[in-house]
């Protein structure tokens, strides 16, 4: 239940681990969330719910993140925390909390969520995902 | 002379041609060589990370025309290297959004003034803070109002130009863009309503990351005839504006990405993020429109926010001049002629952190630099020297029309962040006169000039190969970053 920052030359690599499958895709979101806010803290005002698809968890992984782009751009909300998420094949539904974005001063963009060196595994400890943000 | 360089798992053969052409020899899978265009010491740096990789995968690609080509700011990407250029055959050939990027049509746009060295010093430092209290940068909410989707899906189509007809700027500004601004193969009906909804509050904002808006002096001028054609004059002021299509453009390329993984499968990709659909097919056509409308987004953005800095200059000085010298594209796949074995042809040209350098007479330049070839703008990192250079007929024989973007990153953000002070940074640009104003410290550590490669270094290659000549040297006066 954890996620650690690697080297990469021009962008953001992290690695997320979880005993499921919902909780590497909840830790990749948080992993996610440290990248975009560094560490400022956000109020959990807000709710959203998020639907998406995929064909392989790789796939899934991504559709979920950019999501959170999405809600930024359009809808001015930042995340603070999942409440819940459910994997279904691969179907994920979510319940996501945060805030509106001007009520923080946040300065690090991340451009998109890359299939560069990405992947969902499921390990001897449990599950874990590699993921590199364009930033 | 043959070097084994070992990149993560992955042992590639280099050979070196001539003093700055290496040559990744085709081997299995590869259509074409690899060819990247840099000095001993830039290869050194280029072989520490995965760009020879992404540059052997390229190759690999259907329908690549004569090599797989890196720039000498070449580094690691995701998909084509950063510094990445392929050229694709219109039958055979793709198109992949990988090979232009996230950030689509990410580009620069210098304003020369006649405004002298002297007098800027003595204003800069509050001009520099009304330019950032203007300019919206850093993320997120740019304006407070957006605009409506018909006015978003006019701006998709028109560019720049949607921005001369609000009246932010005049037409004059059209003639020195690349594509005057406006690609008009554009239709906004192919772009994702979600990438529309990211855009609408985006539109003359800056952005984060390595956007800048820069007031620099002209520090030195190498070809004085092309430089009186650009209106580049030593101890004058040029203000450098660095910024793209911001959310939309990113959206487009994930939207494309998946679209064309759902059509063709991923499974025999070398890479996961070398999607691509044949140019000729129905959705090569759409990316390339949806793309197009990124491209005049990212236009339109730089006009606008160009507009601003035109307004704040004139209340420090009211009877200055101005004029664009040109606006250049760094994230791009365009249809071009090139000569392919010996014959005039049209081919899809991808340029992923690279800038087209097209030498005199090519009908793409306006009239007005047709003579003496296009201008070329190669920004250095905070706190350096920013070139202007000149396109070249060498070019469009050795890279397909194309040089370097910039000086191209060499330490990691997160190694950055460890190892520099954001404060540090800035007293260090400060102590060399530099004003800076940013949205964060730790925005500043991330973009330090340690960071980067040695711009000089990449300018000289260009410069020595011919692939771009130099015209000016630009020094940094004041930075404002996202």
């Amino acid at each position: 239940m954890t996620y650690e920052f690697l080297e990469h030359t021009a962008d953001i690599k992290f690695v997320a681990r979880g005993k499921s499958k919902e909780e590497v895709f909840k830790e990749s979101a948080m992993a996610l969330k440290e990248t975009m806010t560094k560490g400022i803290e956000i109020k959990k005002i807000e709710e959203k719910d998020i639907a998406v698809e995929g064909k392989d968890y790789e796939s899934l992984l991504r559709n979920f993140l950019e999501e959170f782009l999405f809600l930024f751009d359009a809808e001015d909300f930042i995340l603070s925390d999942i409440s819940e998420i459910l994997i279904d094949g691969f179907k994920l539904m979510a319940t996501v909390k945060g805030d509106i974005i001007d009520n923080y001063k946040l300065t690090n963009d991340v451009k998109a969520i890359t299939y560069n060196e990405m992947y969902v595994k499921e390990t001897d400890k449990g599950w874990e995902s590699q993921v590199v943000l364009d930033v | 002379m043959g070097i084994t360089s070992s990149i993560g798992c992955v042992k590639m053969e280099i050979k070196k041609i001539s003093e700055y052409e290496w040559e990744i020899p085709k081997t299995d899978g590869m259509n074409v060589p690899g060819k990247i265009y840099a000095s001993e010491k830039l290869i050194a740096l280029i072989k520490q990370d995965k760009s020879l990789e992404q540059v052997s995968n390229v190759a690999k690609l259907p329908g690549i025309i004569n090599a797989s080509i890196a720039m000498p700011d070449a580094h690691q990407g995701y998909g084509f290297s950063i510094g990445g250029v392929a050229a694709f055959d219109m039958e055979k050939g793709i198109i992949t959004p990988g090979g232009v990027g996230f950030d689509i049509n990410c580009g620069v746009r210098i304003l020369a003034t006649d405004i002298s060295v002297e007098d800027m010093i003595a204003k800069k430092k509050e001009l520099l803070h009304d330019l950032f209290r203007t300019i919206p940068s850093g993320v997120g909410r740019g304006h407070k109002e957006k605009l409506s989707f018909e006015e978003l899906e006019a701006v998709l189509k028109k560019g720049a130009k949607w921005a001369i007809e609000k009246g932010f700027g005049n037409e004059e500004d059209l003639n020195r863009c690349e594509e005057y601004g406006n690609i008009v193969e554009a239709n906004p009906a192919d772009v994702s309503q979600k990438a529309k909804s990211r855009g609408l509050g985006q539109l003359g904002t800056m952005g984060a990351g390595n956007h800048f808006l820069e007031i620099q002096s002209v520090e030195e001028i190498f070809d004085s005839n092309v430089a009186e054609v650009f209106g580049v004059e030593k101890g004058k002021v040029v203000i450098m504006i660095h910024c793209g299509s911001r959310g939309l453009g990113h959206q487009v390329a994930s939207d494309f990405i998946r679209e064309m993984e759902n059509k063709y499968g991923h499974e025999n990709l070398p890479d996961r993020e070398l999607i691509n659909a044949p140019i000729n097919s129905e959705l090569g056509k759409k990316y390339l429109s949806a793309m197009n409308c990124a491209v005049n987004f990212a236009f339109c953005n730089r006009q606008i926010i160009m507009h601003h800095v035109r307004e704040v200059l004139k209340r420090y000085f009211p009877e200055s001049k101005n004029h664009l010298v040109y606006d250049v594209c760094h994230n791009i796949a365009k249809i071009e002629e090139h000569s392919v074995d010996g014959e005039m042809k049209k081919v899809c040209v991808h340029r992923k952190g690279a800038t087209r350098s097209f030498g005199p007479g090519r009908k793409e330049i306006p009239e007005v630099y047709r003579e003496v070839g296009q201008p070329v703008i190669i920004p250095g990192s905070m706190g350096t020297f920013s070139y202007l250079l000149v396109g070249t007929k060498k070019a469009e024989e050795l890279s397909f029309g194309s040089t370097a973007h910039g000086a191209g990153r060499v330490m990691s953000r997160s190694q950055a962040m460890r190892e520099i002070k954001g404060e540090d940074v800035k007293k260090e640009l400060c102590d060399c006169g530099i004003d800076l104003e940013a949205g964060s410290l730790k925005g500043i550590a991330e973009e330090a000039p340690a960071v980067y490669k040695d711009i000089d270094e990449v300018i000289k290659v260009s410069d020595g190969l011919g692939l771009a000549k130099k015209v000016a040297k630009f020094k940094p006066l004041a930075v404002m970053k996202g």
